[in-house]
């Protein structure tokens, strides 16, 4: 084959995803990032001209509010399924494997249930006649006047519920691939039992850590139906502000420079843990080397 | 050597925390109770209702249609993809990994609403259409990605030996490469078909007036409707994907 045969070849069977990609993914991005510098038209959608006063709308005194509640929620359920996530990798990859591959089903089951469905089941659970708060009024841990549901305590929790098992994969994914002799090797050694659990396991599966970290971060800033269906006014994020310019008041820059915003919110943490990790992978012979 | 409890306890917790929720969710559908708070008897009275809920039906198929139509084009683009991403290193193909891998990790929200704009400027009109489109644009990495993974493995001597005993180009895909990849392709698809039927954000931001899907229904039940009928929605639901695990493991272990 000739090498201009070959790169026509290659252009073919490139050209059907990537084009496709390019007009449905690529070029509506392009249209966010360019709405956001338009000022809104009476009816709004994007007017005439370009301005930056839609940016820095951003700085009036509601949104920083909101982005700070995003945050917060995303980075307490992450830290919060990073560390459930780790005890059930390391169960998972001790277990014998008739049982491991049951309970690893048992993990994975409620990723193949809808998503919308077992966010309505917190809420029916969390209900004021729903179960769980009938049980704790009964035994006095609340008072029947507490509200469980419409807080950002609620959202926090279905958070974690729904993003649990997206955790324990990539945790497990790397405590399988473990090797448990090293722990042993540091009970000999001397370390107590929590010390080559913390010290000689979990730098070990720093890879699935990281992974479990950013496929669990950069959703959970998106979030956009769990505040919706548990979350009351007072614990709205950044997607539902979004989807009220879109749907409610309307007002298409305004939501374009939001989203703007939750790109960069997930951009910081996405490189910087990709540089992180690159360079401590560069840095590893060499440690290996010296050790 | 002694091995601590807790990871063991945590776990055991954790599918408690897993599946409590989804167990009261399948009682109650059968609660005569409105609320569920207090068991009131046994009754499959939510069950007839949904029957005879006519929107129901109607947005179970536009899901279906939607999730069929979307899953066969999504792997035909990432099968291609996958193909060109492991058979040529060039320039084009980094770009072209980027331009895969970005749709992973962009969230949902952000793709709705770039594509309800780029519909908006394009002045198409809102509705299966362009849920198809957009459920395309979301599942081709995925697709991708599984086969990828599946051509990792993929000796591609086969093809030339192929070519080399008088099999032309065409022959050499669809009487070799295809058969032999079909486990990838049936797994890309089944992955799309999942994510299609259960997508709720991107498709709440690009559906019209008229293209209900199941999970748009849903959403509006949660929002305004009665709790027992979505329980009994949901159990029927629960039992389908089920089924659907207990089945596809079955054939897994018969295969190996």
């Amino acid at each position: 084959m000739t090498p201009a045969r070959a790169r026509l070849n290659e252009i073919l069977v490139t050209l059907p995803s990537a084009g496709w990609l390019a007009v449905l993914f690529v070029v509506p991005a392009l249209i966010v990032v360019a709405i956001s510098f338009k000022p809104t038209d009476p009816l709004g959608g994007a007017g005439a001209g370009w301005t930056l006063d839609t940016l820095k709308s951003l700085g009036n005194p509601n949104y920083p509010a909101i982005l700070w509640r995003t945050l917060w929620l995303s980075i307490t359920t992450t830290a919060l399924c990073i560390l459930l996530a780790t005890p059930v990798g390391y169960c998972l990859a001790r277990l014998e494997k008739k049982w491991r591959q049951m309970v690893l089903l048992l993990v994975v089951v409620p990723f193949w249930t809808s998503f919308l469905i077992r966010i309505f089941a917190w809420k029916m659970l969390l209900h004021p006649e729903g179960i769980i708060k009938q049980a704790l009024a009964g035994l006095g841990i609340v008072s029947p006047e507490t509200p469980l549901l419409y807080n950002q305590w609620a959202v926090l929790l279905v958070m974690v519920y729904t993003f649990l098992p997206f955790a324990i994969l990539p945790v497990y994914a790397a405590a399988e691939k473990f090797d448990f002799r090293l722990i042993e090797a540091a009970r000999d050694l001397g370390a107590r039992r929590f010390q080559d659990f913390c010290r000689v396991f979990l730098p070990g599966i720093r890879r699935g850590l990281f992974t479990a970290l950013l496929i669990v971060f950069i959703p959970a800033l998106g979030s956009y139906v769990i505040p919706d269906i548990v979350g009351g006014p007072g614990a709205e994020m950044l997607g539902n502000k979004i989807a009220q310019r879109v749907f409610v008041d309307r007002n298409l820059p305004h939501a374009c420079a939001l989203s703007l915003l939750l790109i960069l919110a997930v951009l910081l943490p996405l490189t910087a843990v990709l540089a992180l990790q690159g360079a401590r992978e560069k840095a590893r012979p060499i440690i290996e080397e010296g050790a | 050597m002694k091995r601590s409890l807790v990871p063991y306890c945590v776990t055991a917790a954790i599918l408690v925390f897993f599946y409590l929720p989804i167990l009261v969710l399948v009682v109650n559908s059968f609660n005569t109770s409105r609320f569920g708070g207090s068991w009131e008897g046994f009754s499959l009275v939510w069950y007839s209702r949904l029957l005879n809920h006519r929107e129901i039906w109607h947005a179970l198929t536009n899901s279906l249609v939607i999730a069929v139509s979307s899953s066969i084009v999504s792997v035909l683009l990432g099968t291609t993809a996958a193909l060109a991403l492991h058979r040529y290193a060039t320039r084009l193909q980094k770009a072209h990994y980027m331009l895969i891998y970005t749709p992973l990790i962009m969230p949902e929200i952000l793709m709705g609403i770039s594509m309800l704009l780029f519909f908006i400027a394009a002045g198409m009109q809102l509705g299966l259409f362009t849920i198809f489109l957009a459920h395309v644009t979301f599942c081709i990495s995925f697709v991708a990605m599984v086969v990828l993974g599946r051509l990792q493995d993929f000796d591609f001597s086969i093809i030339e030996a192929a070519q080399d005993l008088g099999a032309n180009w065409w022959q050499a895909t669809w009487k070799v490469l295809v058969p032999l990849l079909m486990p990838g392709l049936v797994a890309g698809g089944l992955l799309a078909f999942t994510l299609s039927i259960d997508d709720f954000v991107i498709t709440f931001f690009v559906a019209g007036p008229g293209s209900t899907t199941l999970p748009i229904r849903i959403y509006s039940m949660i929002k305004h409707g009665s709790p027992p009928l979505i329980n009994a929605l949901s159990t029927i639901l629960l039992a389908v994907t089920f089924a659907a695990v207990y089945i596809s493991q079955h054939l897994l272990e018969d295969k190996t």
